[in-house]
């Protein structure tokens, strides 16, 4: 969070900075199977956010001693572009809240993958940020349940994330960059939609117990409106592979 | 190497001494390309290139710095590349290895020794001096990387935006001025199969290689060579490359958007 000296102001007659109302979600585009080497992967694209996630396996689980005998193990990796922020150039590779963001993605998806059903194996799961501009690991958690998904790996559900966040007195969802730097309160979020159990939380800055409940509650409708555009993202893929094999079939 | 990269690299390998390759082409046909730019609005310059089944993406940021100790009238231009572990199953996570580096420098080498940055035209004040980072990402590998990463370099570099620069504070909004090029440089890979020797190798292809030689020329002149991998090249068999590079440069360039 920035300091408050030089806050901007962030809600105007009742809008957000870039228009949007409190609860109002960026533009949210997902593509799935964009990666030929890949078992499975996806493009989103939220607001200025661009990012790909991709899955690889499960294979053979590497190195040995990581192997668990009784179910397979997830390997997950989130990174930022160098080129990815409007500011100065980074550095390249994970840093340390990438790190963390990378384990508490990873224990999103040991939630819902069925990893008994792969003893001694792995599944790799990539994110890179190719953009960023605020709620990149949300972003990124609905992007790879997507890309496992189009892996074919069988999992209880399709999890979706977003966040969601205070600034004065307003509740807000999806927090861009200038919100994120200047909210009081950030609160990326998972949700495992068939029961709406809250895979991922996070937060800080300050919350009443009645603005967190107004914050969950706009993320669990959100939910509805990105489920239904990671599911047609998943179908897209199955109707372009129909309309492959009808224009082959009359050739 | 598994079984199966085994049988493909036989495949390849007996394909070639025929003149044939596994996609159908000739020997000296690149494969199907395509150039997208400007992706991102945070980078100053952006483009991804497909080379057939490879993708590759690159991003350019601009970054105001105190100049290098021996070239205070100078900027800096930097390449760096990352094998993402998205792009192939065998490429993993980590520190960047000997091939990620030599994909980097290589790639720097094309650009810088063609001149096609003028970088005292970077200088700004005493002590200050932009700097060009150049970050390949490839995203999805099937052979002949050199190649797309330096086409997708020159057309992100082609599209950059150099920020306002204004009472010491660089103002990324205002991003007016294009970033002056002063030339033009390609690169082409020839691979050396089974005694017969082939540009722009596919991943079934690089596995199959004995030898690799990589040239960058600028229409007119050859700018930087990176032979690599073990096995040897004749005299006439460079020679013959050099030309062939050559004749490749209009086809590669006309890839490349033109700075506005």
């Amino acid at each position: 969070m920035g300091s408050s000296a030089d806050k901007p102001k962030l809600i105007i007659n009742g809008k957000r900075v870039d228009g949007r109302g409190f609860s109002e979600m960026r533009p949210m585009k997902i593509e799935a199977g964009v990666l030929k080497n890949a078992d499975g992967s996806a493009y989103l694209e939220q607001g200025k956010n661009r990012i790909l996630a991709a899955v690889f396996g499960p294979k053979e689980a590497t190195p040995r001693h990581m192997a668990k005998a009784d179910r397979a193990i997830i390997k997950c990796r989130y990174a930022m572009a160098p080129f990815s922020s409007l500011s100065e150039h980074g550095r390249s590779g994970p840093n340390r809240r990438a790190v963390e963001i990378a384990k508490v993605i990873r224990e999103v998806f040991e939630n819902v993958v069925i990893l008994e059903d792969f003893p001694g194996s792995q599944i790799d799961i990539s994110i890179e940020v190719l953009q960023g501009d605020g709620g990149t690991r949300a972003a990124g958690i609905t992007a790879a349940a997507v890309a496992l998904a189009n892996a074919g790996i069988p999992m209880k559900d399709i999890v979706y994330g977003i966040s969601t966040g205070r600034i004065d007195e307003h509740i807000i969802l999806d927090l861009d960059m200038i919100e994120d730097n200047f909210s009081d309160a950030d609160i990326p979020v998972a949700v495992s939609p068939r029961n709406n159990e809250i895979l991922l939380l996070q937060m800080d800055g300050g919350m009443t117990k009645e603005q967190f409940k107004e914050a969950i509650g706009m993320v669990m409708e959100s939910g509805k409106t990105i489920s239904k555009i990671q599911r047609d993202a998943l179908l897209e893929v199955y109707r372009k592979e129909e309309k492959r094999h009808e224009k082959n079939k009359k050739q | 190497m598994g079984a199966i990269d085994i049988i493909k690299s036989m495949h390849v390998r007996d394909l070639i001494v025929e003149g044939k390759r596994e996609d159908g082409r000739g020997l000296m046909d690149f494969r199907k390309i395509k150039v997208e730019t400007n992706l991102f609005e945070n980078a100053e310059g952006s483009a991804m290139v497909d080379l057939g089944g490879t993708r590759v993406l690159a991003g350019i940021k601009m970054d105001v710095e105190t100049p290098m100790k021996d070239t205070k009238d100078m900027g800096n231009f930097m390449v760096a590349s990352e094998l993402l572990p998205l792009a192939y199953s065998e490429y993993e996570a980590g520190p960047p290895n000997p091939e990620s580096i030599e994909l980097a420098r290589v790639t720097d080498r094309g650009i810088r020794a063609g001149e096609c940055i003028n970088l005292k035209k970077l200088f700004i004040e005493e002590g200050k001096v932009w700097s060009v980072f150049a970050d390949i990402y490839v995203l999805n590998y099937d052979g002949n990387l050199f190649d797309a990463s330096a086409l997708a370099v020159m057309s992100a570099l082609s599209t950059t935006k150099v920020p306002k620069y204004e009472d010491g504070k660089v103002v990324r909004e205002d991003r007016s001025a294009s970033l002056k090029l002063d030339n033009f440089t390609v690169s082409t890979t020839f691979a050396k199969i089974n005694g017969r020797i082939a540009i722009d190798p596919t991943g079934n292809e690089e596995g199959a290689l004995s030898s690799r030689l990589t040239i960058s020329n600028d229409g007119k002149v050859v700018r930087a060579v990176q032979k690599g991998i073990s096995g040897g090249w004749k005299e006439d068999e460079v020679y013959d490359a050099i030309g062939a590079s050559l004749e490749k440069y209009k086809e590669l360039r006309s890839h490349i958007p033109k700075v506005r």
